[in-house]
């Protein structure tokens, strides 16, 4: 059999295509990008016409992967955790509506936050749109998962979740491709109120969803990807969500287990199994890749039954992803470190690249801003947020997409003055729009620098959705065209720039400064490329 | 058959390079592999790792356990030392000594290259000068994997494949340019192990 090298991502990726995908709808976020940039770049991908592009923002990808689904084809919608946050509109009604076409959500969690603001664990959103989730422990099942994913939607009427994080989204093995299947042809719901959510439409679709909740339970219990797994020393019985049982069996590499375990890769929590495990054995030591929430459930509220532990007793640690030795401790295994590391070694954070944009940027604005203090610049999330960390120390807020813009205005309200946004071009086109249109509403005394780089790329420089709209875009919304600064960042432009960042900063209404340079990473890359044409 | 290897280096110098050619000897061969790697926010200048896992048998976990790996190969001086609890006792650290200073508390480059010079088994390499003289400073990466390859068990013809597999669209010059870097590599590590 031939085996492909994938990342988990890409494996996600690979099974909806080969699984009849028609349209995959995503904003790029780490660790979710690889999944749409494979897609992307797939021959099979191509020649089907799949849907690829990226989208504004998720909550416009989860609607058209919606629309996509009505009109009874196959779709996939890909984002990081916090970006299910921005569509979470969309998603908690799309369970009320139910599905036509077989609709996949892949969402990435990134437990340790190695590129995000929280560790969030989108577990919590499936239950709380009470629908199904798969979670791969490994890539093939990350492959299968996605290829079947679309018959589980489907079968059940509702969106499934495909849940991964950044260990597996980020690893790369060999994986067996299946065979492909055809797309589905257009056709519309048999019900054309299904997806009309008025009250009474609604309260009948919520009741449909409340009914079908002891099915995905039985389809719990039955699916392979649950199983209980057989030990004699009945002391501990282990619960292992996704891809911690790889965690317990790197622990019994040359043995097996002894405990009984049960390996959970679909939810809701399959009962049965769990019941069993309960009734067996003495205590239970849940294993699970994100917040505590198979521990807390199976804790209960008086935690009056047999003891669980796991996150939240200290067993394992209570945050942070797991780890082959956390998981060996939490066994009571004695951890065989090597050598310390050397006092001498520094830390390495990530900087903005040497040359980039954003730091001339920073230089004019640090300089035009020396004489009001410090604490009046808002940003948000891209590379430019590095500028938070020494030299520069010029932001004051990362928080969520867009806030950069209205928590400068509502700070403005406030009577902060200079307040000041410094958000990235494709941030802008993602959730800064309808924030600048509320300040302009307003005539709010701020500064936005829309620092524009042509490039969406702390993800690795995808297509920004504003590229040479952005000026027309801050004229549409109302902003005074003579109070719209280009400008290029440069060091020979630099007096220019604090001379155009002194006028903004005294002009008592909105204004937008936009710094404008290529992304260097981006144009290194496409120079590369062709080059090579 | 197993090696277990941590590949480090700094966002930008394209350890996943070595990753792809050896990914590419491993299906060759026919073994099992699992890599996870550093995508996102640290690619930007940070502090990059990857674990490598190579095996002739089923691997459980993405991530190698502290005390296990065979090999640290890292592209950066400073980078080689910050790994070295997942150092087995016996393991071999194979590193490029070329310091990458972005930061401004860089150690004294004389006081990293001591402390890996107190480690039992090491291979400090300039690969950037070895890639110079092949005639191509891009290959400074297959260089490092050339000086790691005694000490990884994949036969070596197969990771001569890898590297013509990885670079064979970009024609027969750059294969055989990354081939002789490879070469030069390893003899390095065969004569200063």
């Amino acid at each position: 059999m031939q085996k492909h090298l994938l990342l988990g991502a890409e494996a996600v990726g690979q099974g909806a295509i080969d699984g009849g995908l028609s349209g995959v709808y995503a904003y790029p976020g780490t660790p979710s990008t690889e999944i749409t940039e494979y897609i992307q770049g797939n021959p099979l991908a191509i020649e089907r016409h799949i849907h690829r592009k990226w989208s504004a923002n998720e909550k416009t990808a989860y609607e058209a992967a919606l629309g996509m689904s009505y009109a009874g084809k196959r779709s996939l919608v890909c984002m990081k955790h916090v970006g299910l946050n921005v569509a979470a509109d969309a998603f908690m009604n799309s369970a009320v509506t139910g599905v036509h076409g077989g609709l996949i959500l892949a969402v990435a969690d990134d437990p340790s936050m190695h590129s995000s603001q929280n560790e969030q664990d989108s577990r919590y959103y499936a239950g709380f749109a009470m629908i199904p989730v798969l979670e791969p422990s490994n890539q093939q099942e990350a492959y299968d998962m996605a290829y079947e994913g679309f018959e589980l939607s489907e079968r059940t009427g509702l969106p499934v979740m495909l849940r991964i994080t950044t260990r597996l989204a980020h690893s790369r093995s060999g994986i067996v491709r299946r065979e492909v299947k055809a797309q589905k042809e257009l056709k519309l719901p048999n019900d054309l109120m299904q997806f009309v959510l008025l009250p009474a439409i609604a309260r009948r679709r919520y009741n449909e969803l409340l009914g079908k909740q002891t099915m995905l339970k039985e389809l719990s219990d039955q699916s392979v990807y649950n199983q209980y797994i057989e030990g004699k020393d009945n002391h501990k019985g282990i619960v292992c969500c996704g891809i911690a049982v790889n965690y317990l069996n790197e622990c019994y590499r040359d043995t097996v287990c002894p405990h009984p375990v049960i390996r959970v890769s679909q939810y809701p929590l399959p009962e049965k199994l769990l019941k069993r495990m309960n009734d067996e054995c003495d205590e239970i030591l849940v294993m699970e890749e994100g917040f505590p929430l198979v521990e807390e459930k199976l804790k209960g509220f008086f935690s009056n039954r047999i003891p669980v532990r796991g996150r939240l007793d200290g067993t394992l640690p209570r945050c942070g992803e797991l780890n082959p030795d956390h998981v060996a401790k939490s066994l009571g295994k004695e951890l065989k470190p090597g050598m310390t590391v050397p006092d001498i070694v520094a830390n390495r954070p990530p900087a903005m690249c040497q040359g980039c944009g954003h730091i001339d940027a920073y230089q004019a604005m640090n300089e035009a801003m020396a004489k009001y203090g410090k604490g009046h610049v808002f940003s948000d999330i891209g590379c430019y947020t590095l500028g938070a960390l020494p030299p520069y120390e010029a932001i004051n807020s990362c928080v969520d997409m867009g806030a950069s813009i209205t928590m400068a205005k509502g700070a403005s309200d406030a009577g902060l003055s200079p307040s000041v946004a410094v958000i990235g071009d494709s941030t802008f086109a993602h959730s800064g729009i309808t924030a600048l249109l509320d300040a302009v509403n307003e005539h709010a005394p701020v500064t936005v620098v829309i620092s524009d780089n042509e490039s969406v790329s702390m993800t690795g420089g995808q297509d920004s959705s504003a590229e040479g709209k952005i000026e027309d875009i801050c004229r549409g919304l109302g902003v005074d065209p003579a109070h719209i600064r280009v400008i290029v960042p440069l060091k020979k432009n630099h007096e220019e720039m604090v001379r155009i960042f002194r006028e903004e900063l005294e002009y008592p209404d909105v204004s937008v400064i936009i710094p404008r340079r290529e992304c260097l990473q981006r144009a290194t890359r496409r120079k590369r490329n062709l080059s090579r044409e | 058959m197993k090696t277990d290897i941590i590949l480090a280096g700094v966002g930008g110098q394209g350890i996943l390079s070595i990753a792809t050619a050896l990914g590419e000897a491993v299906l060759l061969e026919n073994l099992y592999l699992k890599q996870a790697e550093t995508h996102g926010m640290s690619q930007r200048g940070g502090a990059v790792v990857s674990h490598l896992r190579i095996s002739g048998k089923p691997i459980a976990s993405d991530l190698i356990p502290l005390g296990g790996a065979d090999l640290i190969l890292s592209v950066e001086p400073m980078e080689s030392l910050r790994y070295l609890p997942f150092l087995k006792e016996n393991g071999y650290l194979v590193t490029n000594t070329n310091p990458f200073i972005n930061i401004p508390d860089y150690p004294e480059i004389t006081l990293v290259m001591e402390k890996i010079r107190s480690l039992p088994h090491y291979v400090a390499i300039d690969a950037d000068q070895i890639a110079k003289e092949i005639g191509n400073a891009r290959t400074s990466n297959m260089v490092m994997l050339g000086a790691a390859s005694p000490f990884i068990h994949i036969e070596f013809s197969k990771i001569e494949a890898g590297i013509r597999s990885t670079f064979e669209r970009k024609g027969e010059a750059i294969v055989s340019m990354n081939m002789k870097a490879l070469h030069a590599g390893r003899q390095f590590a065969e004569a200063n192990r």
